[in-house]
């Protein structure tokens, strides 16, 4: 498990703005450490949001994404006290979810 | 999310019985969303890229931008957004020509979500940086320079 992800939503005029910041190392599997060894990758492949059950935005990252990922989207619908959730999956197999409530 | 195709991936041979269903025309090509596509994201060039993602035929739209700074400091943190006006965007996919793998992210838009996501990227050295929009069925890009001043490989 990683570290929590900060998530805001907000609703401005039936549109609600999701912004994402998650915590990940995004190792490229390009870097050498000290000892000329390569940092094997580590990245986060696969992303979901969701708002209540629906999917919102599906997302598929590459080891380009930078360390500790920002996401920011947009949907229509969604009204203050609804949860959006937003859960990842790196290379390892490891996965995390957290959620936050729109304001 | 469709527990059946999830099961035959976690059982049988994952990638190989998947492009066996593949073959067999039991599954088309991009319906496997939620299983990452790894020939795109390894493949090196712009044209490998869009061909192992099924695309072709694109299009320059100026109904598409690439958001981002001229100049980038910090290739380890680009901010990159993409936004559009077509209608129906079904998918949207950043691409940066000059990293290793040119296929940054690739994000697939339901209905009602707006064509306009930012996140932030890695960029090795100064390079065009694509945006891919599917909208109605058909593909189109547009194109913008980031200079980097800093490599985003050195740590």
């Amino acid at each position: 498990m990683g570290n929590p992800m900060k998530i805001r939503a907000a609703n401005k005029d039936g549109v609600t703005e999701v912004k994402a910041l998650i915590s990940h190392e995004m190792e490229t599997g390009q870097r050498k450490d000290a000892a000329g060894a390569i940092v094997p990758a580590w990245f986060i492949t696969e992303l979901v949001a969701k708002h209540g059950d629906k999917v919102v935005l599906s997302a598929e990252f590459g080891t380009a994404v930078s360390k500790n990922p920002y996401l920011a989207f947009k949907f229509k619908g969604g009204a203050k006290g609804e949860k959006v959730t937003v859960s990842w999956k790196d290379n390892k197999g490891d996965t995390r979810t957290d959620e936050a409530v729109i304001g | 999310m469709n527990n059946q195709r999830r099961n035959v991936l976690k059982t049988g041979s994952g990638a190989a019985l998947l492009s066996v269903l593949a073959a067999a025309g039991i599954i088309k090509p991009g319906m496997a969303l939620a299983d990452w596509n790894k020939a795109a994201f390894d493949a090196k060039s712009m044209a490998d890229t869009l061909k192992a993602m099924g695309v072709s035929g694109t299009a320059d739209s100026k109904d598409v931008q690439v958001t981002g700074p001229d100049i980038a400091e910090n290739g380890a943190v680009v901010p990159v957004g993409v936004t559009s006006t077509l209608p129906n965007v079904t998918m949207v996919a950043i691409l940066i020509e000059k990293n290793p793998n040119a296929l940054t992210a690739s994000f697939t838009l339901p209905a009602g979500t707006e064509a306009n996501v930012q996140t932030r990227v890695k960029m090795g050295q100064t390079s065009n940086v694509y945006a891919l929009v599917k909208s109605d069925g058909k593909f189109f890009m547009a194109t913008k320079e980031i200079k980097v001043t800093l490599g985003g490989c050195g740590g």
